[in-house]
């Protein structure tokens, strides 16, 4: 008798899970999403990393189906985020798809049907991702660990291209820890040669390169530390004449200036061309940073709309500084533009952070837009050359030599 | 009282304090009563006209004063005041 009770749930063939699913799961056609998908929208690939790599659809996240419970709320925090889930032919999709409406409670998942095969049938476009080779899986193995980097951030930073102005006491640690996390391009301005007494601080360099070029001493170390790193060398300091040369080559700029008439025109610049700016400074026992993200945030301007008079500007000759400070601030904002090329965490974007190393404290401010700024209250294409940097019935600068 | 964040170049005004209280029941008069008590801070902090120096931030708490009621914003007891003067310097 007892061999004759079925239970009806193990008398289910796959073909009629697939339709039942198929009752809950909505699908798309591959025509349906092929000029994008909506506002708002993220599409997932969730076949197997070797199958990803032949080739994805463009705009795709990859999250493999084994992996997807852990790693959906890193794409999509909301549960009512717009998902498009693909497979190779549609099948693997609407299970990954049942998971994340049963198990999780997404609300708006749906699956391509007929996977990325019917949309290549179809005449649309394919990206083959990038592959790291074994010796960089290797390298930046410890970031492929982290699902919040994987495969896809760490390809990211290999094409980031930094630019970094000054190989001084920001510069040094910032350098040297975005070139070890492959930061693929590294431009690096700065005019002046080694010293004795930067040393203390500028831990790029070193005893036997005293009198060289700090582009050259930096590119050295970089190169030893990590030959998948291309760092351009610019041995001058950035004025006007160049900035509107070299800024553009870059997805992010890093500043460690030293003087307040280039971290202005470096501001108007930034601006005009809508590049994020990590930004830090530091005196004595303290620093300060922030991330200028234009039309995102507030920019230099809005924070300080005109630099003080020299006998208030530290920056007008030679000040002392704790060896290790810029060490911190410099990795707090390599830390920042790791983050911006990601797009992970919340950044500095309207944020001033403050560092009292004797304090040992931390003190956060808000900085918000000034409406009526003199820069980025306008469009980009209304800053003109003759204005950037400038300063109307302002003369009382330093010459910025230091 | 409020507690008063003095930034490093404001410091030798100060007798190199770091922090320091100062007596108002408004910004105005509690940056009034630091330069009262510390004058060399008079001009690093206010303008010819009385006003905040543009170079200068005060913030309330974490809050820019500016978007506040400026000189006229409320200072309660136990606040905390971050004088924040432009800073350059990363060599
Ligand atoms: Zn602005």
């Amino acid at each position: 008798m007892e061999g004759s009770v079925q239970n009806p749930n193990q008398s289910t063939t796959a073909a009629e899970l697939i339709a039942d699913i198929k009752l809950r799961v909505a699908e798309v056609a591959p025509a349906e999403i092929k000029d994008g998908l909506p506002e708002g929208a993220v599409l997932i690939d969730v076949r197997e990393d070797g199958e990803y790599a032949t080739g994805h659809i463009p705009s795709a996240h990859h999250i493999p189906r084994s992996y997807l419970e852990m790693r959906i709320e890193n794409i999509a925090p909301d549960r009512d985020t717009p998902l498009v889930l693909y497979c190779a032919g549609g099948v693997r999709s609407l299970y990954a798809a049942k998971t994340l409406v049963d198990d999780l409670g997404y609300t708006d998942v749906k699956s391509l049907n007929g996977g990325i095969t019917l949309w290549k049938d179809g005449g649309h476009p394919v990206e083959i991702p990038k592959t790291l080779t074994p010796v960089q899986a290797d390298r930046y193995s410890r970031h492929l660990l982290l699902s919040e980097v994987g495969l896809e951030g760490q390809q990211k930073l290999l094409d980031a291209k930094v630019l970094l102005l000054g190989a001084g006491g920001l510069g040094s640690p910032t350098a040297l820890y975005l070139a070890a996390a492959g930061v693929g391009t590294l431009g690096i301005i700065d005019g002046d040669v080694v010293d004795r007494s930067n040393l203390q601080r500028q831990v790029i360099h070193t005893e036997d390169r005293i009198g060289t070029l700090k582009v050259e001493s930096a590119a050295a170390s970089i190169n030893a530390l990590n030959p998948d790193v291309e760092v351009v060398q610019y041995p001058y300091r950035i004025g006007p004449d160049n900035i509107m040369d070299i800024l553009p080559n870059y997805d992010i700029v890093v500043d460690g200036l030293d003087n307040f008439p280039t971290r202005y025109l470096l501001n108007d610049a930034s601006v005009r061309l809508k590049i994020p700016v990590v930004s830090a400074s530091i005196l004595g026992f303290e620093g300060q940073i922030s991330v200028f993200s234009p039309y995102e945030g507030p920019c230099y301007r809005c924070l300080f709309p005109v630099p003080p008079p020299p006998e208030l500007a530290p920056s007008c000759g030679a000040n002392g500084v704790l060896g290790v400070l810029p060490g911190t601030m410099g990795l707090l904002q390599a830390t920042e533009v790791m983050k911006l090329i990601l797009g992970q965490g919340d950044t500095l974007v309207g944020r001033l952070l403050l560092y009292d190393a004797l304090a040992t404290s931390f003190t956060e401010l808000k900085i918000g837009r000034d409406p009526e700024c003199p820069i980025c209250s306008r469009s980009p294409d209304a800053i003109s050359d003759s204005e950037m940097g400038v300063f109307p019935d302002y003369d009382a600068f330093c010459d910025g030599s230091h | 009282m409020a507690l008063v964040r003095i930034p490093p170049v404001l410091r030798p005004s100060v007798g190199g304090e770091r922090e320091v209280e100062a007596a108002g029941n408004n910004i105005g008069e509690v940056l009034a009563s630091l330069v009262a008590n510390h004058p060399a801070t008079k001009d690093q902090i206010f303008g010819p006209d009385g006003t905040l120096n543009r170079y200068v931030n005060v913030y309330l708490n974490d809050e820019d004063v500016r978007v506040l009621d400026g000189l006229e914003t409320v200072v309660g007891a136990g606040d905390h005041l971050v004088i924040l003067p432009a800073m350059a310097g990363g060599s």
